[in-house]
């Protein structure tokens, strides 16, 4: 049991770690991007059309990264070239992305399609427990479980990554040393949205096979509140979208079991628990907040 | 640096994708030439109409009703929220002409009440509601009696003796399906436990993945469910190697090995019924005291899917046998002696309780493993 909750929880986290590292990414440039959720959704039915009309989920995935930097981009269009509220226009590319994709998704509803299936990894999917519960999933399942530890390594250790973290904490400072904060922002606003839309297609590809309107059902909200619990930092945002996932996946497993679940705990825990959790993770590091995201938001030099 | 043109064309997308999102808003032709006998009709549903679910089936329903009344204009409204936002889809329906108008989402309950009592002109029919007005009435069927029906085919498919059954929220409609599932079990085979689990939700795909994958991994060999969109259950059995049975429409094209049967809608009969005695002015509203609580004996409104290709010769002809009992009038799933999961009686023995009764139902029946959400 303990095997099929943490499978599970990996299975339902992957998308939300996505769409958090996405986050976090657009966050340490000092751009708060509430419309992850929209980007979400665009990308997912993206990889699902173009898996229905390639038949190549591979094909779907990419469509899926194309379709969740779409309202990304234009979310830092608005923001940074034309300082537009940072929170209001978020949530406006979530609801455009909503609407859009509920008025171009009705046609695919009806839809059938082969997604990624769980690809055992030879010899090590042997290993008594381990192998169960790290080595036999679909690939971008284990691109979700990668992702966390690659974009620390990104942001500790590469040139480009101190430049993200750079800007978000000052653009002058960046500036000064020879490149546009603004660039920064817009690739990683448009980086972050397409995570988010690879979040979608793994929910799409390897979760439903199946799209029906507003699929994510806030799973994007969730990633935007993870990201602050988890300090902005990426391994921790994994983390807390996997305990996200461990907590829906412990009650559905409970409940398979024939174990009472109260319905407050049925609606509630995944997120009291995640935000709990990472609360008492986080105490005291406030100050790990970009300075950017503090400050009157200056789109900084072109 | 992001030059004049880019600028422009990312205003134009701009101004495209919301031109898309508000015509998504839809807009019903409106000036209708509605006489007496050809009414204007307005349909809500809550999701997409071609959800293989819920809607989908209401859906065509209302498709039977334009075959009935060819002269009738029928509106048509998808993915309605149960806010307010019915209230004003309804008010916009009627502001087009609509004499008539089924709601048929649980929750757009509330707001037609709010609608019906400033419009007494108009006709209200509300799908599986609770409550009425003098111009509002319900109707639903008696879809317990076909889930009996796929839980005795299921119960004879087992191997494992254990059923799984993913249901959205605990409300009497969904218990008596899962009660009446049991009950059909059982009544082929006295071993068999259906394993319940609730998603909390009308339709997340994602967690019914989730919740068919747990059942599963716990051992049970065949998923029913009760979701308004019921596409990823069944595949996700499919993928698995696991048998489903189906809810609202037939997946089975969906499940090519592991299809057995379904509970499926067929509206238009009763959608038919009921605008004719409108038009006839015979309607006088509906209390729901069995009044249109329509099932296999008095009416075509529910169904059994077609069969799927593994189901064996002898499991239908048992199946069948019974249906015909129902039609018949012979037979009712919920005849007592019936026991809740406590062992306390909740049926008497010999009693046969009216629909009214039964959707007070507020227990699952002994051999269901699982609880209601407390609440």
């Amino acid at each position: 049991m303990i095997v099929d909750v943490i499978t599970g929880a990996v299975r339902y986290g992957a998308c939300v770690v996505f769409a958090a590292e996405g986050e976090t990414v657009s966050e340490r440039s000092g751009v708060v991007n509430l419309g992850t959720e929209g980007s979400m959704l665009t990308g997912a039915l993206a990889a699902f059309a173009v898996t229905v009309w390639t038949g190549s989920p591979v094909i779907g995935a990419l469509a899926g990264l194309l379709g969740g930097a779409l309202p990304a981009l234009l979310h830092a269009f608005l923001v940074i070239d034309r300082n537009a509220d940072q929170l209001a226009t978020g949530l406006s590319v979530t609801f455009l992305g909503l609407g859009v994709t509920s008025a171009l998704g009705t046609g695919f509803v009806d839809e059938k399609i082969s997604g990624f299936d769980p690809i055992a990894i030879p010899l090590l999917s042997e290993i008594p427990f381990f192998g169960d519960v790290l080595f036999n999933y679909d690939i971008l399942t284990y691109v979700a479980l990668l992702l966390g530890p690659a974009l620390w390594w990104f942001m500790k250790k590469t040139r480009w990554g101190l430049i993200l973290r750079a800007t978000g904490e000052s653009g002058d400072v960046v500036y000064a040393y020879g490149h546009s904060p603004r660039k920064v922002r817009y690739m990683a606003v448009t980086a972050g949205g397409a995570l988010a839309g690879l979040g979608g297609a793994q929910l799409v590809l390897a979760s439903t096979l199946n799209w029906v309107e507003n699929i994510t059902v806030g799973r994007g909200f969730v990633a935007v509140a993870l990201v602050i619990f988890a300090s902005w930092l990426p391994i921790r945002a994994a983390l807390g979208a996997l305990l996200f996932g461990a907590a829906v996946s412990l009650q559905l497993q409970l409940q398979a079991r024939g174990v009472n679940v109260s319905a407050f705990l049925l609606g509630m825990t995944p997120y009291v628990l995640t935000l709990v959790v990472l609360a008492i993770a986080s105490r005291g590091q406030a100050q790990r907040m970009p300075a950017g995201l503090k400050a009157v938001f200056a789109p900084g030099g072109t | 640096m992001i030059n004049r043109t880019t600028k422009l064309l990312l205003l134009m997308a701009l101004g495209l994708m919301s031109a898309i999102a508000l015509s998504a808003c839809g807009d019903s032709d409106s000036a209708s030439s509605a006489s007496a006998d050809s009414p204007t009709i307005g349909f809500l549903y809550v999701g997409p109409k071609n959800d293989y679910g819920y809607n989908q089936a209401a859906y065509e329903g209302s498709q039977a009703v334009q075959k009935a009344f060819p002269d009738s204009e029928i509106l048509q409204a998808e993915n309605v929220p149960e806010t307010s936002e019915a209230s004003r889809v309804m008010e916009k329906m009627i502001k087009d002409g609509a004499t008539i108008i089924f709601p048929t989402s649980y929750g757009h309950l509330e707001p037609a009440l709010e609608v019906a009592a400033k419009h007494p002109d108009v006709t209200f029919m509300h799908q599986g509601g609770q409550k009425t007005a003098d111009n509002l009435g319900t109707y639903f069927g008696r879809i317990y009696e076909a889930q009996y029906l796929t839980g005795m085919a299921a119960g004879m498919m087992t191997k494992s003796n254990k059923l799984g059954y993913v249901v959205a929220v605990p409300i009497p409609q969904t218990l008596l399906n899962v009660n009446a599932f049991q009950l059909g079990a059982q009544s082929v085979n006295p071993k068999v436990k259906t394993t319940v689990v609730f998603t909390n939700n009308w339709c997340d795909p994602g967690k019914q993945a989730e919740a068919a994958n747990s059942l599963i991994e716990g051992g049970a060999d065949v998923l029913s469910q009760h979701q308004d969109c019921t596409k990823t259950i069944v595949e996700t059995a499919e993928r698995k190697g696991v048998m489903s049975v189906g809810y609202h429409e037939d997946a089975g094209s969906l499940a090519p090995n592991g299809w057995i049967s379904g509970s499926v809608w067929n509206w238009g009969p009763l959608y038919t019924e009921i605008v004719q005695s409108i038009v006839d002015g015979k309607w006088k509203g509906s209390d729901f005291a069995g009044n249109y609580r329509v099932g296999f004996a008095d009416s075509d409104a529910i169904e059994l899917a077609p069969w799927g290709g593994e189901v064996p010769g002898d499991v239908k002809s048992k199946v069948e046998a019974k249906q015909k009992e129902m039609k018949a009038g012979d037979f009712y799933p919920f005849t007592g002696p019936i026991k809740d999961q406590s062992g306390k009686e909740q049926i008497a023995d010999g009693e046969t309780p009216s629909p009214t009764e039964l959707e007070t139902t507020d227990y699952l029946v002994e051999g269901v493993v699982g609880k209601i959400p407390s609440q």
